[in-house]
């Protein structure tokens, strides 16, 4: 019981790095119709971005008793920030020429922005390409210590990290989930998805959405790459597979919950924690990835558009 | 000075010229109507103007101003307002969310006086606000894209065949409130492959054949023409 409740908490801390890294997938899918595969570069960046903006303020501070508390807001808001500027940039110099070239054309690009991030990140002038060790920016104490009977180990625990993780990410989907559904800049949002040039008729300026998409999907990518890091603090060099596999993982979970929409990406995240995570326990830890691809591959053949994702019709 | 003048205007889609210099005006308050058969370039004319589709050649003029290469949506927001073929609903949106994106546009506020008056015209619509677009009928979606127009208070209003595969009765409706809208003072033009309801509510109109305009004139005129009676109105004889 107790592995089953702490294998649970594993599957909800890292399903909610996977849906938040998915919903920039998801969103930029849904209004310019291609992967931007260097999405994953972002969260890598914002890791990387993270360990450099604690170990600079540590060196400055050199706090005696252990880093502030305000230092992990501050960390997170300059990911975010670098990575959103990132995000709006890697749209208008690398997409934006392509709008009207064939999508195949773009998917390439966007391989060829991934590729860029990754080289550009491992020069020895950015952030190197040795593994580093990222700062503990808070205590980790339990928070929760839950006891279960019965034999091996009987006690679960719920640490400040985790919680950190759960709440963190809980509140940016809640704030992207009130954007793109109750609000106006939401509405418009999902209108350019639906049909652009209809959007345009509305008077609405669909290269600004674009460009508000990015830079929300690359936010997002930014606080999924601080909060990883705050769970695995081994930070691998930023071209390792490590970082590859976890944004695949993120574009599964775009695609199992149907991608192009906002709900079914938060879906499609845990959904891949949970089968990745319970599979490694419960069956084999050396199999976690063929879960993940094969639930893909059974997905794609019984519901071909995603859990959530529906082929709208048009009336005639 | 006309509302909105073209003058020579060509559009070509590759290799093939859609249009081969149309020129028409729209007066402040008229109802205009662009009639002829599938494929003379009605929708492109209208695509043209609302800035969808880029003219190779031609100027097009509204309120005196030269709106060629201008994006869409400021051509949009100048009060140019074009309610596409098919009716452009987002069925993934609510009902309620595809009027309120008819006012994106505007930053003068006051929306709710032409709310108001779209509910008056349409209490259809009024009734579903919150269901998704999706699930409303033809004629209800093409109400919604009237009304949806409306809220952002057009100085021109393109309509382009708003009749097209509804019920006999709801074309009705539709073709009465176009008229209202017209007297309420919105300039408007249509364009029909129903040439006989088109030329009953316009005040003039032109005919378009392959890319080119061949005829124009008082509407009345028109319908009470041989060769348009024999060509759009199915009367032989």
């Amino acid at each position: 019981m107790a592995d089953f409740v702490q294998t649970l908490e594993t599957a909800l801390a890292v399903g909610s790095l996977y849906a938040l890294i998915a919903l920039g997938y998801t969103m930029v899918y849904g209004i310019l119709k291609f992967i931007n595969f260097a999405h994953g570069d972002v969260v890598v960046l914002g890791a990387w971005i993270s360990y450099t903006v604690a170990q600079w303020c540590l060196k400055r501070l050199a706090p005696a008793d252990g880093p502030p508390l305000w230092l992990g807001p501050v960390v997170l808001a300059c990911a975010m920030t670098v990575c959103g500027v990132l995000g709006f940039l890697i749209e208008r110099l690398a997409y934006k020429p392509l709008r009207r070239a064939p999508r195949l054309n773009v998917l390439i690009t966007a391989i060829g922005v991934s590729l860029l991030l990754q080289n550009v990140g491992q020069l020895d002038a950015v952030f190197g390409s040795s593994p580093v060790s990222m700062p503990a920016l808070l205590p980790n104490p339990a928070l929760v210590r839950m006891s279960f009977g019965g034999p091996g180990s009987s006690e679960v625990v719920i640490g400040l990290v985790d919680a950190t993780i759960f709440v963190t990410a809980g509140l940016l989907m809640l704030a992207l989930e009130t954007i793109v559904y109750r609000t106006r800049l939401g509405a418009a949002m999902r209108a350019v998805s639906f049909n652009a040039e209809t959007a345009a008729l509305m008077g609405i300026n669909a290269n600004r959405i674009i460009s508000f998409t990015f830079v929300t999907g690359s936010v997002l990518a930014a606080a999924a790459g601080f909060l990883y890091a705050m769970k695995y603090p081994g930070l691998n060099q930023p071209a390792h597979t490590i970082w590859v596999l976890l944004g695949l993982k993120a574009f599964v979970s775009a695609v199992i919950g149907g991608i192009g929409n906002v709900r079914g990406a938060l879906l499609g995240g845990f959904v891949i924690a949970f089968v990745e995570q319970f599979g490694a326990f419960y069956i084999s830890s050396n199999y976690r990835d063929v879960y993940v691809f094969a639930l893909l591959i059974i997905i794609l053949l019984i519901r071909p558009t995603g859990i959530l994702g529906t082929p709208y019709r048009e009336k005639v | 000075m006309p509302l909105l003048e073209i003058h020579d205007l060509h559009v070509a889609y590759g290799a093939i010229k859609a249009l081969r210099g149309v020129s028409l005006n729209v007066a402040e308050g008229e109802i205009v109507t662009l009639i002829g058969a599938n494929g003379a370039g009605k929708t492109t004319t209208l695509r043209a103007i609302s800035a969808l589709a880029r003219p190779s050649q031609g100027r097009i003029l509204y309120g005196g101003e030269s709106i060629v290469g201008r994006p869409a949506h400021q051509v949009a927001r100048a009060g140019l307002v074009h309610v596409p073929e098919g009716r452009g609903i987002f069925l993934n949106l609510t009902v309620e969310e595809n009027l309120e994106l008819g006012g994106y546009g505007r930053r003068d506020g006051g929306i709710e006086q032409e709310r108001d008056r779209v509910y008056a015209l349409f209490p259809r619509v009024k009734e579903r606000l919150r269901q998704v677009a999706g699930t409303l009928s033809g004629g209800e979606q093409q109400m919604l894209a009237i009304g949806r127009a409306l809220l952002a208070r057009p100085r021109l209003l393109l309509l382009d065949e708003p009749s097209l595969g509804l019920a006999p009765r709801v074309v009705q409706t539709i073709f009465q409130v176009i008229r209202e809208i017209n007297q309420a003072g919105t300039t408007i033009l249509l364009i029909e492959q129903n040439a006989r309801m088109a030329l009953q509510v316009a005040h003039r109109a032109y005919v378009l054949e392959v890319g080119q305009i061949i005829m124009e004139g008082a509407a009345a005129d028109l319908a009470a023409s041989d060769d348009v009676r024999k060509a759009y109105l199915g009367v032989h004889g």
